[in-house]
């Protein structure tokens, strides 16, 4: 589905992605872990064209992101044909980004009714059953200030799949949240993964990666240094890095 | 007593005649300065580089030199240019290009004032840069705009005042008038004051209550 090659990114003198290959198929949830400031945020930035990388190439269904063929040249993409893909790749955000100065719905409608030019009866009626999906129907004509982090991430959360994307990215999509209300975001997120969502979250949320996750990726330094199942990720003969890593949450503690 | 209010009553129809035209020359000169102000200010977020430097220039150079520079400037240098102005028109040219200046750099404030996030948040739906502009950033800019746009427009009305210089008939030039023919300075000047306060009333009301919405709906955006 969507296939990372020798990506590279650089910050000024900073090299914060190394190299990371990376892929997603159809229908999975992969879970990235690692310290901070290892890279997980600008990783998955990268994958929506919020982060440029530097260097490598991205592939979406096949097709490179990055780079065009014209007469059996490869051209570098103009920025404006980054949006046919963010199209198709959702992004639910730390800190929610709803748009203030629009309902509910019309948060939830304005990428099907402005971008895909979707017909607005068809895009509130498909809306209408989304919010329905996270539990939300009635918030369906209040504005975002009114509603609780949680209830505002479930909005997201729809607002990104109005768009019918192929995968959905998360990064630390319960982090901003007071810790009762986590709960009621990853059980959506838990239901999306049922109904056979293709989905990359980064999360600090080990249940969540033990119970949801068909892949963990574990994120150091910039570079992609160990992947494996949740039941072998949190077994045992696991790498050094990744067991330091996992001490710090044994008890429910966060770093 | 009654003398005073027989002057007044005497002077109030041509003052009353200039204060028209000060409401106009205001709205008028404001209108077309929101518009000018707006690209010059969205000109001065642009990441073209000719364009920000055009734009940077003008607001510079109008900020740069007194109103009253401009405004005989545009009546008596324009006509030199093949430009024939009425009085009026002059006025209403200089008063929005100084405007626009100043609502420019507003608009500015009010655009970059609007979180990161929201622009990431239009993007990842896949919206262009001008689509983002029109639906997400600018209606969030614009009413954090509004109260420093009020603010802006009362110092224009004041500022109206200048165009006496190049004979508009506003309310300042009126009371010059009068008061070169009767020598009663101090009723007439006292008048015009309290009509200039007058007309600032109600912008100054709406600013108080832009700025109260404002504030609280940041409050209860910061509830969680
Ligand atoms: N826009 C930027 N400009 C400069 N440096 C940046 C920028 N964004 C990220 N970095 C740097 O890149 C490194 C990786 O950041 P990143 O946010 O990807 O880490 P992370 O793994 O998501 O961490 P966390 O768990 O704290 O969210 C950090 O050292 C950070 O300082
Ligand atoms: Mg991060």
């Amino acid at each position: 589905m969507l296939q990372l090659k020798d990506i590279r990114k650089t910050f000024g003198q900073n090299e914060v992605l190394k190299g990371v290959n990376f892929a997603v198929y159809k229908g999975e949830v992969v879970v990235i872990l690692g310290p901070s400031g290892s890279g997980k945020s600008t990783l998955l930035r990268t994958m929506n064209f919020l982060e440029v990388p530097s260097s490598g190439d991205m592939f979406l269904e096949g097709e490179s992101m990055l780079y065009r063929e014209q007469n059996g040249n490869k051209i570098k993409r103009d920025p404006k044909e980054w949006n046919q893909f963010r199209m198709e790749i959702g992004m639910v955000f730390q800190g929610f980004h709803l748009f203030p100065h629009m309902t509910v719905l019309e948060n939830i409608i304005e990428g099907p009714v402005h971008v895909r030019k979707q017909a607005k009866e068809e895009a509130i009626t498909y809306g209408e059953s989304l919010l329905k999906k996270v539990g939300l129907s009635d918030k369906r004509d209040a504005h975002p200030f009114s509603l609780s982090g949680g209830q505002q991430q479930r909005v997201a959360i729809a607002r990104s799949l109005a768009m019918r994307p192929k995968i959905v990215l998360f990064d630390e999509p319960t982090s901003a949240l007071d810790p009762e209300l986590v709960g009621e975001v990853l059980s959506v997120m838990k239901e999306l993964k049922e109904e056979g969502l293709t989905m990359v979250v980064v999360t600090h949320e080990m249940g969540f990666a033990q119970d949801a996750a068909d892949r963990i990726v574990f994120m150091d330094d910039g570079n992609i240094i160990h992947e494996a199942p949740p039941e072998q990720f949190f077994g045992k003969n696991q790498p050094d890095r990744v067991q330091k890593f996992l001490q710090r949450y044994e008890g429910g503690n966060r770093l | 007593m009654s003398e005073l209010i027989k002057d007044v009553k005497m002077f109030f129809p041509a003052l009353l005649e200039g204060a028209w035209l000060t409401i106009e020359l205001t709205v008028i000169s404001l209108i077309l300065a929101l518009i000018v102000g707006l690209f010059i200010g969205l000109g001065r977020i642009s990441r073209n580089r000719i364009i920000y430097r055009i734009c940077s220039i003008y607001v510079s150079i109008i900020r740069g030199t007194p109103l009253l520079v401009q405004l005989v400037y545009v009546y008596f240098v324009f006509p030199d240019l093949g430009i024939e102005l009425t009085p009026f028109q002059a006025g209403i040219i200089g008063l929005s290009i100084n405007e626009s200046a100043y609502l420019a750099e507003i608009f500015r404030a009010g655009i970059k004032s609007v979180p990161k996030g929201q622009t990431e948040a239009a993007q990842s739906l896949g919206m262009n840069y001008s689509l983002a502009m029109r639906r997400i950033i600018l209606p969030q800019a614009i009413r954090n705009a509004l109260p420093p746009i009020g603010n802006s427009a009362i110092i224009l009305l004041k500022n109206s005042s200048l165009a006496a210089v190049i004979t508009v008939g506003e309310l300042m030039h009126q009371g010059e008038i009068i008061a070169a023919a009767t020598f009663k300075n101090m009723e007439i000047f006292t008048m015009v004051a309290i009509m200039y306060w007058i007309l600032h009333y109600p912008i100054s009301l709406l600013v108080d209550y832009l700025e109260k919405r404002g504030d609280h709906q940041h409050a209860s955006a910061e509830r969680h």
